[in-house]
């Protein structure tokens, strides 16, 4: 068994050294195909439904899935959007092209506009909070009735709260909802991602030239080392401020993951009898009988 | 020379039926090589994170339920673990030996971890003691999980006559990032080394495998001799019975050559910690 060189010394956060969030790829390779293909089967499910949107998550994902369950026990749907660019779709094709699976297009245009016709004014944050719930609708409708929806949110963006509730947050199942983006950058190279999809800017594709980091304000590379202080190793923020970090960055993160924290967690229901869902009676997902 | 096998499977979560069956079944095996001791992970017989199932896949020590492996101990011994509902209808994380058809030593979990995804401490009580037994690969003490990371556990089972440590664990697998294994393996495979070479002991670590939860159990399972040598070490994350050789003799010549156990003075720690509590001591 090998056993892979370890750390020594005392980690130090410094905003210079990214060392910290390095990952044994092969070792999570193994975890997450596992996870799959027990958790999947657990619920009796032989089959799972991912939006391949052409970014790096999402391929990620689907090359997980293939692995674990086996090409054609996934479902790849790629949901394009009049203003999606036609970069995605190629990037698309060529992830189903290299993991094997096959590739549905299915056009939302015409169930968007026909709902933004008749909703009035709506900015664009609004119209791509409708696509990305209209393409998870899609998604659990062709679950329906033997397959399990895979999220790709990973845990930069679940952090953050960048996502849409019940659109491209919502899963059964999340293979890569611990791994900040960069790792998950990481893993992708591991599972042989075509290297246009690893070396292109994060993108939503949700208006006509929107990127992550433009949007977000920071880096993907910034906004992980500082999750990873905060969250993984518990610091608190003025320590990292002290260790050099940016202060408006290190605050700014620490409020999008305070005030985001409601998207991460289920509905709360308030308690008025003696035994609540989701507060006292909690009975594991995975309860399994004789 | 003594045949021991560790039984790193994966538990049905609250499915106590198939679990005695999958022990009858890894047993017969066990018993099959040649083994003289078979020791399943912590909940073997239950799973781990039972949650609100723990009151419902809870029994006595002497139940019914658990005849089945009393009964697969007439020519093995077996070492498994199941709630048990004490007499007072506490619950506790048990783990039981059974020897030749009998439950011969029940130990219940002392150290519940209730923090990060362990919340043990709400659905179960805590045991009170530490009491070494004899078994089939000699005098031996039960450390479950959590229990044997607190230092003084394998302390008092080595100053009261262990040289043998069974450690059944619900271990989950995490902490992959800064480059290196598993954080929990390394913290894992550093403390049976250390207590098994400066205890002079042996160190049986059994854990378990497969998923609850999202929560995956990374196995790793291992013996570690009194000279700190691995003698045998199961895969991560896969099931497998191991087997091993335990050799009492090796504990008498490696305590002959490092006698630490011989010149250790509990005395002298019942009395500091005596004089620390505020109790009167004789000087």
């Amino acid at each position: 068994m090998a056993i892979a060189p370890q750390r020594i010394g005392v980690l130090h956060p410094d905003p210079k050294d990214l060392s910290p969030l390095r990952i044994d790829e092969a070792l999570v390779h193994r975890m997450l195909v596992a996870f799959l293909r027990e958790e999947a089967a657990k619920s009796g499910h032989k089959r799972v439904v991912v939006a391949v949107s052409g970014g790096i998550d999402s391929a990620a994902v689907a090359a997980l899935a293939a692995e674990a369950m086996g090409p054609k026990n996934v479902t790849a749907l790629y949901m394009p959007y009049k203003t999606s660019s036609a970069e995605s779709a190629a990037h698309a094709r060529l992830v189903a092209k290299t993991f094997g699976f096959a590739l549905e297009e299915i056009d939302i245009t015409p169930q968007v506009d026909a709902y933004l016709a008749r909703a009035g004014k709506v900015d664009r944050v609004r119209a791509g909070n409708k696509m990305a719930r209209e393409r998870k609708s899609i998604e659990y409708d062709r679950s329906w009735p033997d397959g399990l929806v895979l999220g790709t949110s990973n845990k930069t963006e679940l952090l953050l709260g960048y996502g849409t509730r019940y659109g491209d947050m919502a899963s059964d199942l999340n293979p890569v909802g611990d791994l900040y983006k960069t790792q998950l950058r990481e893993l992708a190279v591991l599972l042989g991602m075509p290297d246009v999809i690893v070396q292109k800017p994060p993108t939503a594709d949700l208006w006509v030239g929107q990127t992550d980091e433009a949007e977000l304000g920071f880096t993907y590379a910034q906004a992980d080392l500082v999750l990873y202080h905060l969250i993984d190793r518990r610091l608190r923020p003025d320590a990292l401020v002290a260790a050099g970090f940016d202060a408006a960055l290190v605050k700014g993160i620490r409020e999008r993951v305070r005030r985001s924290h409601y998207k991460r967690v289920m509905p709360l229901i308030a308690k008025v009898s003696l035994r609540t869902v989701g507060h006292d009676f909690l009975y594991p997902r995975d309860w399994e009988s004789d | 020379m003594v045949k021991i096998a560790i039984a790193q499977c994966a538990p049905a979560l609250g499915a106590m039926k198939r679990n005695i069956a999958m022990h009858q079944e890894w047993i017969g095996r066990a018993r099959k090589e040649g083994a003289r001791l078979v020791v399943f992970p912590e909940l073997s017989l239950t799973g781990y994170y039972l949650k609100d199932l723990a009151g419902e896949v809870a029994c006595a020590a002497d139940d019914e339920a658990l005849r089945p492996i009393a009964d697969a101990s007439r020519d093995i011994d077996v070492c498994a673990g199941f709630v048990e509902r004490g007499p007072d209808a506490r619950l506790y994380i048990a783990q039981g030996y059974w020897s030749r058809g009998k439950l011969v030593h029940v130990h219940r979990k002392v150290y519940l971890p209730t923090y990060g995804i362990f919340d043990d401490g709400r659905y179960f009580g805590p045991g009170d003691r530490f009491d070494v037994f004899p078994t089939a690969v000699g005098p031996a003490g039960i450390a479950i999980c959590e229990d044997l990371w607190h230092t003084s556990v394998p302390y008092l089972y080595g100053a009261t006559g262990a040289t043998v440590v069974l450690s059944p664990a619900s271990s989950p697998g995490r902490g992959v990032a800064e480059g290196g294994d598993l954080g929990t393996a390394e913290s894992c495979r550093l403390m049976d080394r250390f207590y098994a070479q400066y205890l002079t002991l042996y160190i049986v670590f059994v854990n378990r495998v497969g998923h609850e939860d999202g929560i995956a159990f990374w196995g790793g399972s291992e013996i570690v001799a009194p000279n700190g040598d691995v003698v045998a070490r199961a895969k991560e994350f896969e099931e497998e019975l191991l087997f091993a050789e335990i050799d009492p003799d090796l504990v008498a010549r490696e305590r002959d050559r490092n006698p630490l156990i011989r010149d250790e003075r509990p005395d002298l720690v019942v009395a500091q910690l005596m004089r620390a509590r505020g109790m009167a001591v004789k000087d």
